[in-house]
């Protein structure tokens, strides 16, 4: 550990400094990489990780600051540059040409020629040789598209080999990969360290950050919190250094989960015994003001198919529901928004977020809809709509010109979210609202569903995290395979035992509760 | 024990036949052509009972060397993801040009080179207006196919007669083999041809050029020269369509303002039919060729069979149609299986 902070650095990158119009993208950030180490680079989404890579790797073009490989001072105008220098990226995305072959996909732009032209042969038993370097062995003469993600993978590295890459920069390489697959990126990381490369790795999941870091740099709005030794440095200090925010807010949400329902009102609504065919056997669900109430299952459980239902998205039929004591029909979304019920879908690039409109056109497009189109939202109105809920859900940045697909996954949620509160629901349906997003996000979302509950407003929050679900919710309906299992008060059961309750309690009680 | 022996060689076959299948999957459209072009042939000769003759066959190359070449040209371009609709009109105008500069005095040693300059000019502009400007491909050469086309006008109104020895030397020689024979102006497409498919096999740029069609974000992403290949290929079709006009030129002893008028629909035809995807990324400069066989055959049953004209261009659309349906699903398919 020592003789290694020695070691002449291989990049150094002083004060980088990047302004996107409206944004401090990277502000006087230090970056400093050794040869031979692999080095994590964390933070929130948007706190700057990208676009300090995409500065290494002459994708933007920085506005302050000096960049260093092996001492001396480089500018990089493209990707090419960048790799002449000996950096090399493997995206998530895998960005390789899926039309061409393997060996192909290795060599292109670095082919042996002879006086023909490429020598194909050569070319092929090329690739062959770095591909088996990394412990990959295939047909190099095979479509790159009939390859796994993992596979690609390995390619591109290989590929960043035959650049001769002194620095190989893996942007969230494992997030499509299952454990196996990882665990051969990983030796094969660990193989290249052992050579001398210099790694940059990018990653969301905290167990691989350690298992594979030698240090870690941090990043959070745009800014250098600072870098350490991964040993030296406890996870939990770690989120707390990427948020910010300190997690005890989270415990103050979880307070809010204790708060005594008034049940004795009849529910806001109730659903007994709706069901489909061949979708959800019967379930029953009730809502009361000011109550949220979680719904706790795997994936394909039948969680989205039990709220898709209740909003009418889908047809139930069988059972039937009551608003406030009274009988009602609930068909479609349209009775569903007429009762003013709200549904936010987990997919929320297809159904939700429109990404050529701006924040403020989403934003605004519920409350429109409802009003009807005739009666448009004009200048003050509109403006006044989406600067209350810009600024109560946090959207960073806070501008309501900005088109919304240029947000990050976090900040279109918190969009989604202003779009269905923005036309006063008295429900509203949250299926998987922080899927995907980062923890701070989380975390307002959360805090903003918490408030709301407590203002009066109902909710019904599905969640793959568990903790979130107790946290938030009052009442857990636990969902499997499609029946509902039973319905838990958050305050009796902590994860373990919810886990413990979904994947064990079924069976017990499932001949009863199935009919 | 029996049945392992038996079936060994089988299943060696069948493996052999899907290691083939693996590596060449891209190749099956133009395989599909290359089955069609010969059922066509065997059809005619069944048909017609002389269809099959030396004279026939090579009177297919002479008489469509022209459009060989515009397909060489803009199976570059397809490739690429783009598409090239000026390819009709530079042929047209290059064509007068040739007419003129002729007819003027100049030798042919200086109009060929000036026609060819003009093709790539016009092609150079588009090929900018698509990298530079991010314009699609479909409205840039659009701007290329009124401006080449206004410009023929300017040039010439009406039909100009070539007299010029060298250039109707292209047209009139006759190297015969047999009863087969080509001329000079066949071999210069077939060049042509080989050439194009030399480059896109065999260089870097021609590589390049398949990447791009792939995804142009990966390319720019493995330190590939994108923007030098988009404009290049551009230039590459302009060349071609100059080369096409001197090739008309030579073919109907005269250059005329209005030739090629939708000429860019059967070369995009052709080149599709060929087994070139429109979406970029696969295709060969082969297949081109034997796109334009295919469409070459069609034209001449037609004339045998002294039907309207018209059912060309319904057989070709018809036959287009088949061939999109088929890569759509030859790309679907290849998209599920990943």
């Amino acid at each position: 550990m020592h003789a290694e902070t020695e070691v002449a650095p291989l990049v150094e990158m002083r004060g980088i400094t990047i302004q996107f119009p409206g944004v401090l993208a990277l502000d006087h950030v230090d970056f400093c990489l050794r040869a031979g180490e692999v080095h994590s680079i964390m933070g929130e989404n948007g706190a700057g990780k990208s676009t300090l890579i995409k500065a290494l790797t002459g994708v933007y073009s920085i506005d302050s600051g000096t960049i260093l490989v092996g001492g001396e001072e480089r500018v990089f105008g493209s990707t090419a540059d960048a790799q002449a220098a000996g950096i090399s990226t493997v995206y998530q995305e895998v960005n390789l040409c899926t039309n061409l072959s393997v060996g192909e996909n290795v060599m292109l732009g670095h082919e042996p020629r002879n006086l023909r032209g490429i020598d194909w042969r050569a070319t092929h038993r090329e690739a062959a040789r770095y591909l088996a370097d990394l412990g990959v062995h295939l047909d190099t003469h095979t479509l790159l598209s009939s390859h796994s993600i993992a596979i690609q993978q390995l390619v591109a590295i290989s590929r960043a080999m035959v650049l001769d890459s002194r620095v190989l920069i893996l942007d969230e390489p494992t997030s499509s990969l299952d454990r196996d697959e990882v665990d051969q990126l990983f030796a094969v990381v660990r193989d290249l360290r052992a050579k001398g490369v210099a790694i940059i790795f990018i990653s969301h999941f905290l167990d691989q950050v350690y298992e594979i870091s030698d240090r870690i740099t941090v990043l959070r709005n745009g800014q250098l919190v600072g870098e350490y030794c991964a040993q030296d440095l406890p996870r939990a200090d770690l989120v707390t250094k990427m948020i910010g925010k300190v997690l005890e807010e989270l415990d103050d949400i979880a307070t809010s989960a204790e708060r005594t329902i008034d049940r004795s009102a009849a529910p806001l609504l109730r659903a007994t015994g709706i069901g489909k065919r061949g979708v959800l056997s019967p379930a029953d669900l009730d809502v009361y003001d000011g109550e949220v109430v979680g719904i706790a299952g795997l994936l394909g459980s039948g969680r989205t198919e039990l709220v898709r239902l209740v909003y009418g998205a889908d047809r139930a039929d069988a059972g039937h529901f009551e608003l406030h004591g009274e009988p009602a029909k609930l068909t479609s979304p349209r009775h569903a928004i007429d009762h003013r019920i709200a549904f936010s879908s987990e997919n929320r690039r297809e159904e939700g977020i429109i990404a050529d409109l701006t924040v403020g056109e989403n934003i605004a497009l519920g409350i429109q809809a409802r009003r009807g189109w005739l009666r448009k939202l004009r200048g003050a109105e509109y403006d006044a709509v989406v600067a209350e809920y810009i600024a109560a859900l946090g959207v960073r940045p806070a501008d309501p010109n900005r088109l919304a697909g240029t947000l990050s996954g976090g900040n279109q949620q918190k969009v989604l979210l202003a779009r269905w509160l923005a036309t006063a629901p008295e429900l509203i349906i949250l299926d998987e609202p922080t899927r995907g997003i980062d923890v701070g996000a989380k975390a307002d979302i959360q805090r903003k569903v918490a408030e709301l509950s407590h203002q009066g407003l109902s909710v019904i929050f599905i969640s793959s995290e568990l903790e979130e679900v107790l946290r938030l919710a009052q009442r857990v309906v636990v969902m499997r395979d499609r029946h509902q299992i039973g319905v838990l008060d958050s305050s009796d059961v902590d994860v373990d035992g919810l886990i413990d309750y979904m994947a064990n309690q079924g069976d017990a009680q499932s001949e009863g509760s199935v009919a | 024990m029996s049945t392992t022996t038996v079936t060994a060689p089988r299943a060696r076959l069948a493996s052999y036949s899907r290691t083939f299948l693996d590596r060449h999957s891209s190749m099956m459209p133009t395989f599909a052509a290359l089955l069609i072009f010969i059922a066509l042939l065997i059809g005619a000769e069944m048909h017609f009972g002389n269809f099959l003759t030396p004279l026939n066959m090579s009177a297919l190359l002479l008489n469509y060397a022209y459009l060989l070449i515009l397909a060489v040209g803009m199976t570059f371009v397809i490739i690429t993801g783009g598409i090239d609709l000026s390819v009709g009109s530079v042929m047209a105008f290059t064509g007068i040009s040739c007419a003129k500069l002729l007819g003027e005095g100049y030798s042919a040693a200086v109009v060929i080179p000036a026609i060819l300059l003009g093709g790539a000019a016009i092609g150079l502009l588009i090929g900018v207006l698509v990298q530079y400007f991010d314009v699609q491909p479909f409205i840039a050469s659009l701007a290329g196919l009124f401006l080449a086309r206004g410009l023929a006008f300017v040039v010439s109104l009406s039909s100009i007669r070539v007299e010029n020895e060298s250039v109707l030397w292209l047209q009139t020689t006759r190297w015969r083999f047999g009863e087969w024979y080509i001329t000079p102006t066949g071999i210069l497409a077939l060049s042509v041809a080989a050439i194009g498919a030399f480059v896109l096999a065999f260089t870097r740029f021609g590589r390049t050029v398949y990447a791009v069609g792939g995804n142009e974000q990966s390319a720019r992403l493995m330190g590939l020269n994108v923007a030098r290949t988009k404009v290049l290929v551009y230039v590459i079709s302009g060349v071609c369509g100059g080369l096409a006009g001197l090739v008309l030129t030579a073919y109907s002893g005269a250059g005329y303002p209005r030739n090629g008028i939708g000429t860019e629909l059967d070369v995009i035809a052709a080149v599709v039919i060929g087994g070139t995807l429109l979406t970029g990324g696969t295709g060969y400069v082969l297949g081109s060729v034997i796109g334009v066989l295919v469409f070459a055959t069609i034209n001449t049953i037609i004339a045998y069979e002294g039907a309207e004209q018209a059912w060309t261009r319904i057989i070709i659309g018809l036959m287009l149609l088949m061939f999109i349906v088929v890569q759509r699903v030859i790309v679907v398919r290849s998209e599920r299986r990943r």
